[in-house]
């Protein structure tokens, strides 16, 4: 389970970093989300992981820590907010700017490959 | 209601932010502003007595909801924070009354924003939790994120949105850290963290490591330490200044954030894991100062200029986080005031001299002639004098200070040319600046340009930033003896951890 858990988590990590590394907004938005779902799941598994323990006291000998459940449970919350900022913030920018690049400008050889493809279908 | 002092500078705030945006005061634009700056008068006046409190009786410490320590989450108020806590609450009352002159209505909730940007300040430099720390980081950064698109243009939305994503990304690893610091650790709680960390073994030490530099991470992203730095120019030269000058706070919150952690949690007691971060500290800090000064010298502009300030200040307090001695924190906390007042100050009275050039805005070149030159020049020589750190003012005792506080240890040699040649710099970018935007003119007599003069409630609120300087100098005595005494607080490892898992008996 543990193997399972900590490739699910390793994962979204490198799928988050992959994504966040990109030059356009929507990306790296996506990218955001892997990262905090990952995060929340790292959190998670901080209280160890096990099975079938109570997480109320009293109810049983061995019991489950409920301090990381708390933990998620903001993360996930702030996690929310913060991407539905960044979202309207991007489309924001997308409107401000007139394109959906992060620096707020299309790279020269992006450019360029956009014109030659529009040259090419001209001829 | 004495009990709960503790909490009223992070409850005020709050109640503050909600009561304006309710009907009476959304509507109207005068009794919105006038009860902004009441209520950030009163949550200032409970900060004050805050510190009086703290100042006669020691360490406060708060359980919230009466959880005692390390199961609920404590908020303690010692000399430093409290300094700090009454430091912010200044800046909310400057910048609400700096911006009723008519920044506020460039947008749309500028007061509630700054009363709630005020509530995640105050409650990060107050809380005991690591977790609860990271909330309130939280809520400090989405009141910054839209008060930075205040008014905003093109310029700014980009700035804005660099800004969201690297402390989203931020964000991301503080959880991480803290995920990993409480697997190992077991608590997180401050002061628990710190009894906690003596007794690790076998290859938690290697995670507890882990953990403390990914926290070192994320509080330089806040800080804006090299190489992580370069979201601040931009950010603070396309932000409002008025919003500006309240962010000259926020810089501080990270090198507070690494004091606590760096000097209580892995300290001294910390067996093996004590002083882990103190040579990334001090190298980075010495790399700030260095890229801080070529950023002044290189700025185009005034607002620009003072944000690069910011990052030099920023470099001097990490690294005197870095010496961990009681002096040096003292140091310390006399320069954070100083810098920060100073730093706030100059950024409204960029914004001030930018007004009164037309379209030259607050570029550093020459252009037409400002309307009120010797209001706004004597307000920039005092600025000027007191960033720069030359006497009398309060920027040449920290400075001295601040030396002398770094002679004894082993990087002095490195430190001292160092930091003297940037202050050098500083000195050369700023009289240049100076000079060019006071006395180079064009003789403009086709372009009429609208006169725009300060307003008493601008000039007030710059006044009462700048009386910081020869106040801070004139009261240095008194000054210096509370920074020590709140510098040997946060020194202080057995007495601090006795008196916070103990509930403040």
């Amino acid at each position: 389970m543990e193997l399972l858990y900590a490739s699910c988590v390793g994962l979204l990590v490198s799928c988050g970093v992959f994504l966040i590394l990109r030059s356009r907004t929507f990306p790296v938005v996506l990218g955001l989300t892997m990262f905090s779902y990952a995060v929340n799941l790292f959190l998670f598994a901080s209280g160890r992981l096990s099975l079938n323990k109570a997480a109320v006291l009293g109810y049983s000998s061995e019991y489950a820590d409920p301090l990381p459940q708390a933990f998620v449970l903001t993360a996930i919350v702030i996690g929310f907010a913060m991407t539905a900022f960044v979202v309207i913030l991007s489309i924001r920018g997308r409107a401000d700017l007139g394109n959906d690049h992060v620096d707020g400008q299309v790279p020269d050889n992006e450019r360029n490959k956009h014109k030659n493809k529009k040259s090419k279908a001209k001829v | 209601m004495m009990d709960n002092l503790t909490f009223l500078p992070v409850l005020l705030p709050m109640l503050a932010g909600v009561l304006l945006l309710l009907p009476p005061f959304g509507k109207n634009r005068n009794s919105r502003r006038v009860t902004s700056v009441i209520l950030s008068i009163i949550t200032f006046a409970s900060a004050l007595a805050l510190l009086l409190k703290v100042s006669a009786d020691s360490i406060q410490v708060y359980a919230i909801g009466d959880w005692s320590a390390p199961f609920g989450i404590v908020l303690v108020a010692d000399g430093l924070s409290t300094l700090l806590v009454c430091l912010t609450s200044l800046l909310g009352i400057v910048c609400t009354l700096y911006a009723s002159a008519g920044d506020d209505e460039k947008g749309s909730f500028f007061h509630p924003l700054v009363h709630f940007l005020v509530l995640g300040v105050n409650g990060a430099f107050l809380t005991g939790d690591a977790f609860n720390l990271f909330v309130f980081f939280e809520v400090l950064l989405i009141a910054s994120y839209s008060l930075l698109m205040h008014g905003g243009d093109k310029r700014n939305t980009r700035a804005a949105l660099q800004y969201v994503i690297m402390n989203l990304v931020g964000s991301a690893v503080f959880l991480i850290a803290l995920g990993i610091l409480y697997g190992v650790l077991g608590t997180l709680n401050m002061a628990d963290m710190a009894q906690q960390v003596s007794n690790l073994q076998g290859d938690d030490i290697y995670l507890a490591k882990i953990g403390g530099l990914l926290l070192l991470v994320v509080f330089a992203l806040k800080g804006a330490l090299l190489p992580l730095h370069l979201w601040l120019p931009n950010t603070y030269a396309t932000a409002l200044p008025v919003v500006a000058a309240l962010f000259a706070i926020m810089t501080k919150v990270g090198v507070y954030s690494m004091m606590r952690v760096y000097t209580l949690i892995f300290g001294d007691e910390a067996g093996e894991l004590s002083h882990m971060a103190q040579t990334w500290l001090w190298w980075l800090a010495l790399a700030t100062i260095v890229m801080g000064a070529v950023g002044v010298l290189a700025s185009k502009d005034l607002r620009k200029l003072v944000a690069n300030l910011v990052v030099v200040s920023v470099g001097t307090l990490v690294a005197l986080v870095a010496v961990q001695s009681v002096e040096a924190s003292a140091a310390a906390i006399y320069y954070l005031v100083h810098s920060t007042l100073v730093t706030a100050a100059l950024f409204l009275l960029a914004d001030l001299i930018g007004r009164q050039r037309g379209d030259t805005a607050d570029h550093i070149s020459a252009g037409p002639p400002v309307t009120q030159p010797r209001l706004l020049g004597v307000g920039f020589l005092i600025a000027a004098v007191a960033v720069i750190g030359m006497p009398p003012l309060s920027g040449f005792i920290g400075k001295v200070w601040l030396l002398k506080a770094t002679v004894d240890t082993e990087y002095s040699l490195v430190f001292w040319p160092l930091y003297l040649v940037a202050s050098l710099a500083i000195l050369f970018a700023i009289a240049k600046a100076g000079s060019t935007v006071f006395w180079h003119h064009h003789v403009i007599s086709t372009q009429k340009l609208t006169l725009t003069r300060v307003q008493p409630v601008q000039l007030i609120s710059v006044i009462i930033l700048l009386c910081g300087a020869p106040l801070m100098s004139v009261f240095a005595g008194p000054l210096s003896e509370y920074a020590f005494g709140a510098a040997n607080q946060l020194h202080d490892f057995n007495n601090a951890i006795n008196v916070i898992l103990s509930g403040g008996q």
